[in-house]
């Protein structure tokens, strides 16, 4: 790693759903008024339990390779860009491919918008503002020592399984210690035999009443 | 009379609440920011540190404050999007006088000498009691201890009270009463050092967002957590042990658990014996509250009280946070004492990583009840009838007992003497009955009856609507100051910007009213800090003893924590170390607290329990975030939890709007079924008006010491709404959500007059 930056990592388990993330993001000056981050409920219904997206930066990113205009970059930090504006034809692969669901094509600008991990604040020393705002320390932006320290009986991973696809991301999880690997069968999610498939998670954004 | 003149669409549609989430120079052209302004967030009792950008004295955005102390830059999503309401286009900007069809705009001279002459009027008529103040915890110090001194000198009116009374009231008197001192025992930093946290009647996650830190924190070092709440709240998801207790029924519970302390022998009996009175009466008090007992009262079973009871015995170290759930009840200070006595009986207090205290609310809600806000209170945290305690304010005020009124009516006593016509004036601040208030058609029939009624408010809040004569006044980031946070932190308000139009502060609005009935003798002050000096001579001596705090120390140390007595004092984050209550026999009480039923509790007409509580992205009344579109568009407006099986058996489904129906009102909302509450059960967020207010459903009735209503337990029923229902309830979401555009500027209403 190079540069100011520092490691981030998402801890599901402290996120309350307060979306001070979201507020905070929307704040940013590069994207002013549109957040890039975005919290779901896990269970919907059932559990209080929600969890943060953020991009995870992927070392081989899935949006980038499926980009047929060779616009999406990643930089020498390892930080995945938004998609550059002269090349992108808005076609809408790397929305459909990312595995995390997290590229969005923004129809007014043409171009595809997603989480550069507050670059305009990370390269000048300062931390992006979801995980500076962030009231449950949910989002962790430190260093690797400063983020041991606090969660001493967990673990920051950054190694997916899509089915066949493996993943390696500059933004870690956390999860129990032991685990090394996040795997996520998608035939156990999505089942062929039914009419549509069920998403995983639902927007925690209020539904409009009968 | 103030019965409103137009339709409520009419107000909304002239005064808002409008949303908006546009910063004041648009999301495309943020001008350079010339100052970063280091104050605090106005929306709750962790007052969190946050930097406000000023540009053309104006706020156009915020900064992380990441060097103070207690947040280190964390927020919550109001904290995050407060800055939208400085220049909001709801805000108001002159003077305004009731008319025949609304209201005009009125010059400062002619609104202020309009309240002054019917002060006058009403008390020439009817004596200096007839003429009230309602104020509120939102304000300053500052501001909260010259309300005060305003009533007792300039109105000369004993019935002053605040909304705090409508908050934590029963906190504040439980710990009068056991520790002789009214505050958290100790700042936040214990709670990672204790190895268990006992969390009673809170939603910490959503109402204390920044305060989850802290939690985490334990917990990342091996503590476990009990959380005491009819719903899994995402912080009752995480813990060790969630007791789903019924509402109205925690000192049943808590009695249980001492009891299970005492009989395993998990007591401290020396400091039992040493420290503390009561304790044998007590002990004698919970002799038959067995678990068995505690199960049928309180639907949480058996074993589960024995496990926490276990847990919170063999702890060595803990820490006890309570808040708006139990103590918003008709026994709300014996629930509050039941929790204090499983504190006091591990003798867990005083020393790192034992700590106990209330989650205080509001946003200056620890020291705004401190300085003399309150109808029986006097600076200092004093009581108004002690003769010692008025002698020494008299002497700092320079004026005779015979000139200090008495004690005086709290909150629901002045609404039900409005009603009554025994007062028939009301100067409110900071204060929004019209939500906020118990039984809310009740409190809006008191303002229709009410002769004389000034609102000074920087929107118009449904309240306001009922007025005489409104005030523009001022928002915390408009005046220098200080609060003091739920832990006990005196910490400095700054003035980023100043009021626009012809707004005034809060002080200026206060003071010249002042001068105008004839007290400018004894209230006039050169700035804001000279007023805190003044409080801080009032205070000492008193158990909120503010005398070394000066705003140089605040701002310098970034807080201070009171009691404070001398200006080379350290601050006192951590209460009884000295293993002393403030009790002049320095003693610790101990009070038994024998269960007794809610005023009403569900019957075969109304077999439903209701509760009501905050949403994250909500403040109080709303007031001020029901303008803020982003919090606007993530909680609407209320909705009515209920769990799958009471629905099912209801015959309703997820989203339908549904009518809730209690003795003293309907409130139509929709349904969000859930697994995470329990299913006798409802929950509704209380923090809109009118014919969406909770408020409407709850009842007037008053806890004996405290005079807190039981806004937590109520009996009702629900069933789908009729089409009218439903079509009205339309209307009112459709309301809530209406974007300002040109026309509907404040002041616009009714200029003809």
């Amino acid at each position: 790693m190079t540069g100011p930056f520092l490691e981030f990592t998402v801890d599901p388990q402290r996120c309350i759903g307060c979306k001070a993330c979201e507020a905070a993001c929307a704040e940013c000056d590069t994207h002013r008024g549109t957040p890039m981050i975005h919290i779901d409920f896990v269970e919907p219904g059932v559990s209080p339990q929600t969890t943060p997206t953020v991009c995870m930066h992927c070392e081989n990113p899935t949006c980038a390779s499926v980009c047929p205009a060779d616009a999406i970059k990643v930089d020498e930090h390892g930080i995945v860009h938004s998609s550059l504006k002269p090349r992108c034809i808005a076609c809408n692969n790397c929305e459909l491919a990312c595995p995390f669901g997290v590229p969005k094509i923004s129809i007014g600008l043409g171009q595809m918008q997603k989480c550069d991990m507050c670059f305009d604040r990370t390269s000048v020393g300062k931390r992006p503002m979801c995980a500076t705002v962030c009231p449950t320390g949910a989002l962790f932006y430190g260093t690797a020592e400063a983020l041991h320290a606090r969660r001493p009986q967990g673990e920051a991973i950054n190694l997916w399984r899509f089915g066949v696809q493996e993943i390696r991301t500059r933004v870690r999880v956390m999860v129990p210690a032991g685990v090394e690997i996040l795997e996520v069968d998608v035939a156990e999610i999505v089942d062929d035999d039914a009419p549509a498939a069920e998403p995983v998670v639902t927007p925690a954004r209020p539904r409009e009443f009968l | 009379m103030a019965r409103l003149k137009l339709p409520l669409a009419e107000y909304v549609r002239t005064y808002g609440p409008h949303v908006s989430d546009t910063p004041v120079h648009g999301w495309a052209h943020k001008p350079p920011v010339e100052r970063l302004v280091k104050t605090h967030c106005c929306f709750c009792g962790m007052q969190c540190g946050i930097q406000l950008q000023v540009a053309n004295n104006q706020v156009v955005g915020f900064e992380p404050w990441e060097e103070f102390p207690f947040n280190e830059g964390r927020l919550c999503p109001k904290g995050v999007k407060r800055y939208l309401q400085s220049h909001h286009p709801d805000r108001l900007t002159a003077p305004l006088i009731r008319t025949e069809t609304s209201f005009r705009e009125a010059s400062w001279d002619e609104a202020l000498d309009l309240v002054v002459s019917r002060v006058r009027e009403i008390q020439a008529a009817r004596g200096k009691d007839a003429f009230a103040m309602m104020s509120g915890v939102s304000l300053s110090n500052e501001k909260s201890y010259l309300v005060g001194k305003f009533a007792r000198l300039a109105l000369n009116t004993a019935n002053l009270d605040y909304n705090g009374r409508f908050c934590m009231v029963s906190a504040g008197a439980g710990n009068k009463k056991a520790f002789g001192i009214d505050r958290a025992a100790n700042s936040w930093a214990d709670l990672p050092e204790a190895e268990l946290i006992f969390i009673a009647g809170s939603n910490v996650s959503e109402c204390f967002p920044t305060l989850m830190h802290y939690i985490w924190q334990a917990r990342d070092r091996g503590a476990r957590i009990i959380v005491v709440d009819p719903r899994i709240t995402p912080i009752g998801r995480t813990a060790d042990l969630h007791l789903a207790v019924r509402p109205g029924t925690d000192s049943a519970l808590n009695q249980a658990i001492l009891r299970e302390v005492i009989v395993n022998g998990w007591v401290d009996e020396a400091f039992v014996r040493e420290r503390c009175t009561g304790w044998s009466e007590l002990v004698a008090s919970v002799a038959a509250c067995t678990p068995d007992w505690a199960a049928a009262i309180t639907g949480v079973p058996a074993d589960q009280i024995r496990r926490a009871a276990r847990m919170w015995g063999e702890a060595r170290t803990s820490f006890l946070l309570h808040a708006r759930g139990v103590e918003q009840h008709t026994k709300g200070v014996d629930n509050v004492l039941s929790l204090i006595n499983l504190v006091l009986a591990t003798g867990r207090i005083g020393r790192k990583g034992c700590g106990y205290g209330t989650i205080t609310g509001q946003g200056n809600g620890q020291g705004g009840r401190e300085h003399g806000h309150k109808c029986d209170q006097l600076p200092g945290n004093r009581d108004i009838e002690n003769p010692v305690h008025r002698a020494h304010i008299c002497k700092v005020w320079g004026i005779t007992d015979d000139e200090l009124p008495h004690k005086g009516k709290t909150a629901v006593e002045i609404f039900e003497a409005i009603h009554g016509g025994e007062i028939t004036g009301l100067i409110n601040i900071c204060c929004n009955p019209m939500v906020s208030h118990p039984d809310t058609n009740y409190a809006r029939a008191a303002l229709e009856r009410l002769p004389f009624l000034c609102v000074i408010d920087f929107f118009m809040s449904e309240t306001a609507r009922y007025a005489d004569v409104v005030l523009p006044g001022s928002l915390q980031e408009e005046e220098e100051g200080t609060t003091t946070t739920a832990e006990g932190r005196v910490v400095r308000i700054r003035a980023a910007v100043s009021p626009p139009g012809e707004a005034r502060t809060d002080t200026w609005i206060l003071l010249e009213l002042a001068r105008r009935l004839g007290r400018g003798d004894k209230l006039s002050y050169a700035d804001n800090q000279e007023i805190f000096n003044e409080l801080r001579r009032a205070s000492a001596g008193g158990t909120a003893d503010y005398t070394g705090i000066t705003w140089d120390r605040v701002e310098r140390e970034m807080g201070v924590f009171w009691p404070c007595p001398t200006e080379g004092h350290p601050g006192t984050p951590r209460l009884f170390e000295d293993q002393r209550s403030y009790h002049a026999d320095g003693a610790f009480h101990l009070y038994a607290t024998p269960y007794r039923p809610s005023a009403e509790v569900p019957d075969a007409e109304y077999p439903i329990y209701m509760t009501s509580g905050r949403s994250v992205f909500h403040y109080l009344s709303g007031t001020q975030t029901r303008r803020i579109k982003f919090l606007v568009d993530m909680a609407p407006g209320p909705q009515c939890e209920m769990h799958p099986s009471s629905a099912a058996r209801l015959g309703l489904v997820d989203r339908q709007l549904v009518t809730i129906e209690t003795r003293r009102g309907a409130l139509t909302i929709p349904l969000t079924v859930v697994e995470s509450i329990r299913p006798d059960t409802i929950f509704v967020p209380y923090h809109w008006p009118e014919t969406l207010a909770a408020n409407q459903l709850t009842l007037r009735a008053l806890d004996p010491v405290s005079k807190m209503p039981e806004f937590k337990v109520a009996a009702c029923r629900v069933r789908a709404a009729t089409a009218d229902e439903a079509r009205h309830a339309r209307a009112r979401f459709a309301e809530l959500r209406i974007e300002p555009d040109g026309d509907t500027a404040p002041g616009r209403l009714g200029g003809a007059g």
